[in-house]
């Protein structure tokens, strides 16, 4: 097969000519090392890639395929993973410098499962530095680019993913989506990503950021190929507490070209200031659209739409700055040469091993729990998630789905994020709350704005209703191909 | 002057549990021979990784809870106590503040003015940290996390105490109990019972608490006397001399009989406790408790009213044999091994404790077994051996946990049945102690002593003492 | 700013957290942190009496391990990523008085 043609397949398309023989899974695998070699020092989507070992790795699933052993959708199919996932064997950093020789001697269990499923892994890649950030700036190993627009950030912090799958450097990704890590930079890379319902895919394995937060998910070029991947990575993991027993995970059952009758709400609250026109227009045209289909879409009030953010940097915060206290200079990764005394080396280790925003939200996590702050923070912050999460119980007995724009702009430009943190927060205004909820929610391509950049559109489900929203945005995604 | 002032103690105990793995990862809670050979990235912190509790450890702290007298917490909660220390591989140690698993309890000790209850705070389950090891040669420290995720419960007491005695008596009852349970061996010298006390003190009749320190390190019971007479003397100096008792953590130095603060300025004790987010609550049922009480064993209380009524054994007897499980353990075996009450009581009154005192050993660490006991109080019924053969098979018995029988045939150590081999050597002792046996025909009845002594030795010792006695009298 | 938050305080969470910022970084967390307070202090709009802190999203209760050993001896994986090991045990800066 034609390498370009290869490339811009779908991980299932792909899938599908590997077991009919028109391709190989080393072929699929040399066709994307190629891509990385000739665009990857523009974009810089990874920060760890061994060449070799994927395509001895390739080369023996394909034996797998070809006897008949491997028959699954993804078999053969190159992944790239983001760095916060653990790979036994190879080199696990979370873009900081103070993993920047860590070797897991474990892999984390979404990534075995698709190692059983026959993907073959191709690399790690960037991200913002322990997932703290919105545009992969923040990462130890330097910024990723966004293919759409190199000036432009790809999102963050599962930015390296998005970038790869837009850049054809990989067939599909894996990220994690702690705030909308996942559903940001696939918006503004123009690609799929879905966070799975809290507990869907397990946590073993992952790097924490906010754990009660984190759920690692899909990234991907198609709808169809969303839906294959979490089928493949989902799975009730005895190791993860958090993980729940769950029987519907056919999720490729659901792509079902249909929404009539669906309910779709639309909250007027994610539609006021703040939200960039153009991206305004094209998500309320995918209204329209899912209304020209028989949805039954209509307007409503979610209500604490805006304390989702500070309720949201209040619990991630102080769960990360535990998190991140196992990062010592003790048992892995960077200890502070010269320092004198176990405590220096401590101070000197994490503040040298840590970037600015790791900083930040440590010191802003460490003050929120600390004594005589606890209740008026943390348990305040707990108690307003119950109320978000209340008020999305609300919406949901009305609707099927919830609509909405990923993000208010599209991708912003390199290095204009960084210097107001503040402002970086906001961007999350969406995502956020789906997290705090614990719901599935998924960003799908609805456009772009008039540089061309990506808009995303947020589908946001019940907890477990993954499939009415592979449903439907694969409903959605089908009717844009026909009118293309 | 000192006893104007009234000493109140509160105790927080800290039982390694008697799980075979930690509380958070499938790894053995043995003691390692090499560091690190009982860790996995659970219990060392790697990243990624994630508890999931043992149900064992859930079990073990309420059956300990139901046996103190302690309300039950139905829905209970695990959350992390964050700070730095190279023991602790995550700087977070998991444990229960806010939702304890157990609250309100007690439990009955004596004391010189008749039983006194010792009220129970809260029992929390935790894990333990690891082990540090100085090296001399680096200068450095050394850590191993064999004992990192260890399960442990912490037993807080009131502040009920009011002596060291009273605090012994209260750490026995709970080591009773626990043990009974079979929850934990509660060894202190091997800090498989750890216990940190609290202490203030205040002019008799006040009403409010003085301040308190906390000490730690207290691995004896002497060391725990010590620390507490230690401690109260210094806050009355402190008070006496007009300064003020500072509220901090102590360590005790029990060689130099001293204890000295433990602070630095890097120590803020702000530890940030909040609910564990990897770990989901626990919610006890109605039916996992009875589960737990159906299986509550016979604890001492109960067990020496069966003594009593069961068999022919002295008060004292069942006092001391209730008083350790393993000793209660061993007589009941050896009884329903057809050994007969009062003589496997008699083996453990008397030879038993004599040995555990001279090798300062607990009674857990009794290694013979009530067959091999029942076998030696066989032996020496029959006659097959004499009374100090049998304590020096015991002995032997004691220290390798040896069989008996064969020990005895195989050290040739039977007592010799055979009338004309034992007259044969009598005579011999009567023709070789002319003087003796002239002492005797004269009225010297003690001079018989030294004849059978004499037959004794010649016998080495494998002789029946009464029999020897016998045979002298008929030969003289 | 409605939270100021002064050197001490920053001194303080530095040494809870072990972090040591230079006096320019000290100066931007001081800002930061009293800024992202502000911001969080927009909860207190929001009465939440009554409401119980979530801290789980779902009801899950009761996930257990049975108590059965299934780690062998992984000390050399334990060991693997350390900075300093000596006798099978990890180097750390002296701990002991």
């Amino acid at each position: 097969m034609e390498k370009k043609e290869l490339l811009s397949l779908s991980a299932t398309a792909l899938g599908k000519a590997i077991r009919t023989g028109e391709t190989s899974a080393v072929e699929a695998m040399e066709a994307v090392l190629g891509q990385i070699r000739e665009t990857e020092s523009v974009y810089h989507c990874y920060v760890t890639i061994d060449e070799e070992a994927a395509l001895k790795k390739a080369g023996q699933i394909q034996k797998k395929i070809q006897s008949g052993e491997l028959t699954g959708p993804l078999a053969g199919v190159p992944v790239a993973i983001k760095d916060n996932l653990c790979t036994e064997g190879v080199r696990t950093t979370c873009s900081s410098k103070i993993l920047e020789n860590f070797v897991p001697t474990f892999s984390a269990e979404a990534v075995k499962n698709l190692e059983k499923a026959g993907a073959v892994m191709i690399g790690k890649t960037n991200m913002d530095e322990f997932a703290m950030g919105s545009t992969t700036e923040t990462s130890y190993f330097g910024v990723t680019r966004n293919p759409r627009n190199p000036r432009h950030v790809p999102g963050g912090s599962s930015g390296g993913s998005a970038a790869a799958v837009a850049a054809e450097e990989c067939f599909f990704a894996l990220g994690s989506d702690t705030g909308g890590s996942i559903r940001q930079p696939a918006s503004y890379c123009g690609v799929v990503g879905m966070k799975p319902t809290y507990g869907t895919v397990s946590r073993y394995g992952l790097v924490a950021y906010g754990s009660s937060l984190d759920q690692i998910g899909p990234l991907t070029k198609t709808v169809e190929d969303c839906a294959a991947v979490l089928e493949a990575i989902a799975s009730h993991d005895l190791k993860d507490s958090t993980s729940i027993e769950r029987k519907d995970t056919d999720f490729s059952a659901a792509l079902i070209k249909d929404v009539k009758g669906m309910r779709i709400g639309i909250p007027r609250d994610y539609f006021g200031e703040g939200l960039d026109s153009e991206v305004k227009d094209a998500v309320l045209r995918a209204a329209e659209l899912f209304r020209e289909n028989g949805a039954l879409v209509e307007e409503f009030d979610l209500s604490l739409v805006e304390y989702a953010i500070p309720t949201y940097y209040t619990i991630a915060a102080a769960e990360a700055s535990s998190n991140l206290e196992r990062f010592d200079g003790i048992k892995y990764g960077y200890r502070a040469p010269e320092a004198e005394g176990l405590h220096q080396m401590y101070k000197k280790t994490r503040s040298q091993g840590f970037g600015a925003e790791v900083k930040r939200r440590i010191m802003l996590g460490s003050f929120v729990l600390s004594s005589g702050y606890y209740d008026a923070y943390y348990l305040k912050a707990l108690r307003v998630k119950a109320m978000i999460r209340k008020a999305f119980d609300d919406a949901f007995a009305k609707y099927d789905c919830i609509l909405g724009p990923v993000a208010p702009t599209t991708a912003p430009g390199l290095g204009e994020s960084l210097s107001d943190p503040m402002k970086m927060y906001l961007g999350d205004i969406y995502t956020i709350s789906v997290n705090l909820a614990g719901l599935p929610a998924v960003s799908v391509p609805c456009g772009t704005d008039q540089n061309g950049l990506p808009i995303g559109l947020q589908l946001i489900g019940d907890c477990f209703q993954e499939k009415k929203l592979i449903q439907a945005a694969y409903t959605f995604e089908q009717i844009g191909k026909e009118s293309r | 002057m000192a006893q104007e002032y009234e000493t109140v103690i509160g105790l927080e105990v800290h039982v390694e549990l008697a799980t075979k793995t930690k509380i958070f990862c499938g790894c053995s809670t043995a003691f390692g021979k090499r560091p690190n050979s009982h860790t996995c990235p659970v219990c060392t912190g790697m990243p990624g990784s994630l508890p999931v509790l043992n149900k064992k450890v859930l079990e073990y702290a309420v059956a300990v809870g139901l046996a103190a007298n302690c309300d039950i917490t139905r829905y209970c909660k695990f959350d992390r106590k964050n700070y730095f220390y190279p023991d602790n591989p995550q700087n977070y140690q998991i444990s229960q503040l806010y939702l304890p698993i157990c609250r309100n309890g007690y439990v009955e000790i004596e004391t010189e003015e008749g039983s006194k209850k010792v009220g129970i705070h809260e029992i929390h389950m935790e894990e333990d940290a690891g082990k540090l090891i100085h090296d001399e040669w680096e200068d450095c420290t050394l850590v191993d996390y064999n004992r990192s995720g260890v399960p442990l419960i912490e037993i807080v007491s009131e502040p009920d105490m009011r002596s060291a005695r009273e605090v012994i008596a209260y750490l026995e009852k709970l080591r009773l109990i626990i043990q009974y349970l079979g929850a934990s061996d509660c060894k202190l010298q091997e800090g498989s019972m750890r216990a940190d006390v609290n202490l203030s003190v205040r002019k008799a009749g006040e009403k409010e608490y003085g301040t308190r320190t906390e000490m730690k390190n207290l691995n004896s019971f002497r060391a725990i006397s010590r620390a507490i007479e230690g401690e109260r003397e210094r806050q009355i100096d402190l008070i006496e001399s007009g300064e003020k008792v500072i509220q901090e953590t102590r360590r005790w130095d029990d060689a130099r009989e001293t204890s000295y603060a433990m602070r630095s300025k890097e120590d803020a004790q702000d530890y940030r406790y909040f609910p564990d987010p990897d770990l989901v609550p626990v919610s006890i049922s109605e039916e996992f408790l009875e589960r737990i009480r159906a299986n509550q064993p016979e604890f001492r209380t109960e067990k020496m009213k069966r003594y009593k009524e069961e068999y022919d054994i002295p008060d004292y007897d069942i006092e001391i044999i209730t008083g350790a499980k393993h000793m209660a353990d061993l007589f009941e075996q050896a009884v329903a091994l057809g050994g007969q009450p009062k003589k496997v009581s008699n083996w453990l009154m008397v030879e038993t404790l004599r040995l555990l005192k001279e090798r300062e050993m607990d009674p857990e660490d009794i290694r013979f077994s009530p067959e091999n006991l029942v076998k030696l109080i066989a032996l020496t019924e029959s006659k097959q051996i004499n009374s100090s053969v049998a304590k020096e098979v015991f002995e032997v018995m004691f220290e390798e946990n040896v069989d008996p029988e064969k020990y005895v045939d195989e050290k040739g150590l039977r007592t010799v049945n055979d009338e004309g081999a034992l007259r044969k050597v009598v005579e011999e002792v009567i023709a070789a102690n002319p003087q003796s046996v002239e002492d005797y025909r004269n009225g010297k009845e003690k001079a018989i002593g030294f004849l059978v002594g004499q037959t004794m030795k010649a016998m080495k010792g494998k002789a029946d003492p009464a029999s020897v006695n016998r045979l002298l009298k008929e030969l003289l | 700013m409605a939270n100021i938050i002064d050197d001490e305080t920053i001194e303080y969470v530095g040494i809870l957290a072990k972090l040591e910022l230079t006096d320019e970084e000290k100066e931007a967390a001081k800002k930061s942190m009293g800024e992202m307070l502000d911001y969080i202090d927009k909860l207190n709009e929001l009465d939440t009496t009554g409401v119980e802190p979530m801290s789980h999203v779902f009801q899950v209760q009761n996930v257990f391990r049975e108590d059965v050993v299934t780690n062998g001896d992984e000390s050399e994986k334990t060991l693997q990523n350390a900075p300093g090991v000596k006798d099978n045990m990890f180097v750390v800066p002296r701990t002991f008085d």
